[in-house]
């Protein structure tokens, strides 16, 4: 048996996306299944693999983790990416807490009601620009350091640089009004594993397509 | 200045209760500053205190701390609420992904119309019985132990003890096919800081009621309607 991480979920981002940054920015190679029928999905419920009957599937040290933060909150712990202490935790923590509420809207947006998305766009974005990319602006401009937690690469970096780059997909100007941003964008890019992360053929997905949003709802609607 | 935790707040539960059990649980005396206006919660906001304009808030140890998830973890590891270990964090957090999506759906229950409120209140009961009540049964049966991991007394075990008041009071017989929950949930509440939070008097708030709702809808501007899962 492998000793890498096994994931399980669609062949595309949803929830498990931020999972397979945290894991290539820290350097780790893992292994993908992919649901594509619903026969699968229960299998693997029946089999007893899914706590809650939910994917993202980590199978990992042993475990069989489930719980989009809980898996990245033991990933980040183990690879040191969560900080020197208490209260550098507590930071990314926030962070990456924010960031997440600011990802859920853009990880809903393909399953908006056609006569909706344009008002869901527009929420995203100024969601991005009034409320989340000002905080990390000025986070990075007042201690000038190229990270955002005790100057040291952490899982808020990760999570930051994959919000950026999923809202840019969507508004591609949307970083103009902020500098420190879009250097700090540019210096996560040339991380050595970010970098590889980002070149074709890694593991990172595309953004969701019609075929992604049928493939969800044929699996887990009722 | 008090160094007792401060908690910026409505007058009720909302995402702030699981916070008030934790700190409940971990016998830490703490204040609290009630929402009533707009005009507080403006002042809140450009006084710079709201990270991302949201609350809860909780000032803790010099830090103003948003974010339930990321408060309810800090107050954890300082308690010594979050195992022993990262293995056994991993179990904790797992454990209470679960219970918080649980009380997901009992949260947004008092804001949705007369109608759906009553679906919901079904939807709530299936998902207890169904998804996650089978879960922790299955976890202290298989181990016997009294709490959920490291048989030791942690966060896990607080939220889903809150977890499971919150969904008896949407139907008062829920435990009926679950005898491990019923055992655990009478061993925890008689946990002496537990005990204390459960009496009158305490710092639990009640049910949401329509005041509670007026209250948050004026102070956030919420006024659009708040569709059921």
């Amino acid at each position: 048996m492998s000793g890498k991480p096994r994931l399980t979920y669609l062949n595309g981002r949803g929830r498990m996306e931020s999972i397979r940054w945290l894991l290539g920015a820290a350097g780790v190679e893992f292994e993908e299944v992919y649901l594509e029928t619903k026969e699968q999905y229960e299998k693997l419920i029946k089999d007893g693999f899914l706590l809650f009957q939910q994917v993202p599937l980590v199978e990992i040290d042993g475990m069989k983790m489930v719980q989009t933060r809980a898996i990245m909150s033991y990933i980040a712990g183990k690879h040191n990416l969560y900080g020197k202490d208490l209260k550098e935790r507590a930071l990314i923590d926030m962070y990456v807490e924010g960031i997440s509420d600011l990802m859920q809207m853009i990880l809903m947006f393909p399953f908006s009601p056609p006569d909706a998305k344009e008002k869901n766009l527009e929420s995203i974005k100024e969601r991005a620009t009034n409320r989340y990319f000002p905080v990390f602006e000025k986070v990075l401009k007042q201690h000038g350091q190229d990270f955002l937690v005790g100057n040291k690469f952490s899982w808020a970096d990760v999570q930051l640089m994959e919000a950026i780059l999923a809202v840019e997909e969507k508004v591609p100007d949307v970083l103009s009004g902020f500098p420190q941003l879009q250097v700090f964008k540019s210096k996560m890019s040339n991380m050595p594993t970010i970098k590889k992360f980002l070149q074709p053929g890694s593991p990172r997905k595309p953004p969701p397509d019609a075929h992604y949003v049928e493939t969800v709802l044929k699996i887990f609607k009722k | 200045m008090s160094t007792k935790p401060k908690l910026y707040y409505f007058n009720g539960r909302g995402k702030m209760e699981s916070i008030r059990w934790l700190l409940a649980a971990a016998g830490v005396e703490f204040e609290e500053e009630f929402l009533e206006t707009r005009d507080q919660y403006e002042k809140l906001l450009q006084g710079g205190s709201l990270l991302f304009q949201q609350v809860p808030m909780v000032e803790i140890d010099g830090m103003r701390m948003v974010q339930t998830r990321a408060i309810l973890s800090y107050i954890a590891a300082k308690y010594n609420l979050y195992g022993k270990d990262l293995k056994e964090r991993a179990l904790i957090d797992m454990y209470v992904g679960g219970t918080d999506d649980l009380m997901g759906f009992i949260l947004m229950f008092p804001f949705l119309s007369t109608e759906d409120k009553e679906k919901q209140r079904v939807l709530i009961v299936q998902k207890a019985t169904s998804r996650y009540f089978p879960v922790y049964e299955k976890v202290l049966k298989d181990h016997g132990q009294d709490f959920l991991v490291g048989n030791n007394f942690s966060w896990a075990d607080v939220h889903l003890l809150e977890a499971i008041l919150m969904v008896e009071e949407k139907k008062s017989d829920v435990l009926s096919g679950f005898p491990q929950l019923q055992a655990f949930k009478a061993r925890i509440s008689s946990i002496p800081t537990i005990k204390k939070f459960l009496e009158p008097g305490s710092q639990r708030k009640p049910v949401p009621d329509d005041k509670y709702v007026e209250t948050v809808r004026r102070v956030l501007r919420m006024y659009y309607d708040v569709k059921a899962n």
